[in-house]
């Protein structure tokens, strides 16, 4: 699996880490303990095309909206996620 | 038919012409009491508890494809009962206790070899953890032994000791445990299962579920009709999301691709199951040679039953790091299988919220040990609606109570359990 990034170009894949599916947005601060537990712990875990957030580590340190077919591996799409996992860690 | 030193001399006399097949390939009935889903280790160990132990006897193990064709067959055969954290130490102890008499309850060559698994370690903060969780196996019934380095080096002579930034020290030795016969596992329950009348039904894909006007789980439609059912259990891991999904469940799971490895065969060097403890790299030499190993997840959500090249770099690197001179043998296969990455780590066997149907599932990377206890807790979820007293912490509700059981304290983050 190679990743195509939109800043650096096609590199392989052990520049990249893996923080998941992109679906999941943080709750509002007020939604509720069932909010953050479907946020936290449930999972759509697609068998299929899924949009998922990627980080450039090893390259230009972009986080990255990579759409993957998780039954084959294929990307079909890659752009810029700018804020992606401090959005998703809440950092 | 029960096997023996007779029934295999009277099989050589004939000229081995006249063994009969191990187990019964069944088609479908009508209705059965309990259905389980999946034929891997799990299912039918599942089924046999049940049919043996619980006197439920009308049950079918439907496999989509052959059994045990997914993760029984992926991977690395290892045996051991060294947890660390209330609800793993006990249960994984009670599937350990089950190894060991396995072949005698199953009339079954299992090939279960109690040769030791070794955790080394490389530093005195190491070796601190490792006695530590030695200690809580001990005051648990489980043996642990810890080694320094001059035992090890009369056991294991060409390990790495004086590398120079991961010296091994010592290790953490659980004598009990070991590996087995993935596929006789497989093939034994599904023996002794069919003896008892368990139905084992292959090529038979579950397409969806029936239920009633309360919602209580019915039966499944299935790739060769629709069967009924009083109860029915789920042992499908890997693919438990999407059979979940079926019934309108959504669980806290990823399914993430585990990638194992075999060596060429050569004479024997590994005296037991062994883990660098710096690295993540684990080895056994399998009774036809070769090397049998493996290392992390490859980190992101797969289905595809295969990985990629980074994890397999990673992988060789530490067995360099730690065994030098198996840089001379040669690489001969390799394999990925689709784990179910709990979001604690930890499996869940629990009833699922939907009444009739229950789950077996989040097995992580860690099922095979768990295949006799697993299938004896699920047969008695099964059988009574309550929990074995050694799973009742296995709980699908955990998540939402705050009571993970989280071996490795990476939170909610399937990818680095």
């Amino acid at each position: 699996m190679r990743i195509a990034c939109p800043f650096c170009g096609e590199r392989e894949l052990g520049e990249f880490t893996y923080l998941g599916d992109a679906k999941p947005q943080r709750p509002a601060a007020d939604a509720g303990a069932d909010a953050v537990y479907d946020y936290v712990y449930l999972r759509d875990n697609i068998a299929g095309v899924m949009d998922e957030n990627w980080y450039h580590g090893g390259g230009c340190r972009a986080w990255l909206k990579v759409t993957r077919n998780t039954l084959t591996h294929e990307i079909s799409a890659v752009e810029p996620a700018a804020g992606a996992g401090a959005a998703k860690v809440g950092a | 038919m029960k096997y023996s030193i007779f029934s295999l001399a009277r099989a050589a006399l004939s000229g081995h012409k006249n063994w009969k097949p191990t187990w019964r390939d069944a088609a479908p009935k009508d209705r059965y009491d309990v259905i389980i889903i999946g034929g891997g280790g799990h299912g039918l160990a599942t089924a046999w508890f049940l049919a043996s132990e619980f006197g439920i006897k009308n049950v079918a193990v439907l496999e989509k494809g052959w059994i045990g064709s997914g993760n029984a067959g992926r991977n690395t055969t290892i045996i051991r009962s060294n947890y660390g954290l209330p609800g793993n130490t006990g249960f994984y102890e009670l599937s350990m206790k089950l190894w060991e008499r396995m072949e005698q309850d199953l009339n079954y060559n299992a090939m279960v070899s109690q040769r030791g698994v070794i955790n080394l370690y490389h530093s005195d903060a190491q070796r601190d953890a490792y006695a530590r969780r030695g200690n809580t196996m001990r005051i648990n019934g489980i043996d642990a032994e810890l080694l320094d380095q001059a035992a090890l080096r009369k056991m294991m002579p060409f390990l790495n000791f004086d590398h120079a930034r991961f010296p091994v020290q010592g290790g953490l030795l659980q004598r009990r445990g070991g590996t087995a016969r993935h596929d006789a596992v497989v093939w034994g329950y599904a023996h002794a299962a069919s003896e008892l009348g368990v139905d084992i039904i292959q090529n038979c894909e579950v397409t969806g579920f029936t239920r009633d006007a309360n919602g209580r789980v019915t039966g499944v439609e299935t790739s060769r009709g629709r069967i009924g059912a009083g109860k029915v259990g789920m042992a499908v891991a890997g693919s438990s999301s999407r059979v979940a999904a079926m019934a309108g469940l959504r669980l806290p799971i990823e399914s993430h691709v585990l990638q194992a490895f075999v060596s060429e065969a050569i004479k024997p060097l590994l005296p037991n199951v062994m883990t660098f403890g710096a690295g993540h790299f684990y080895v056994s030499q399998s009774d036809k040679g070769g090397l049998v190993f493996g290392g992390d997840i490859d980190g992101y959500n797969s289905y595809a039953q295969r990985g990629n090249l980074p994890v397999m770099e990673d992988v060789c690197e530490g067995g360099m790091a730690l065994i030098p001179m198996i840089g001379r043998v040669r690489l001969l296969r390799q394999w990925g299988g689709i784990m179910d990455m709990s979001m604690d780590g930890t499996p869940i066997i629990d009833k699922s919220p939907i009444d009739g149907l229950y789950l077996n599932a989040g097995w992580c990377y860690g099922g095979f040990k768990a295949t006799p206890g697993s299938g004896f807790v699920f047969a008695h979820l099964l059988a009574r609606d309550e929990p074995h007293k050694e799973a009742a912490l296995f709980r699908l509700d955990r998540f939402q109570r705050g009571a993970m059981i989280d071996e490795k304290g990476q939170g909610a983050q399937p990818n680095l359990h």
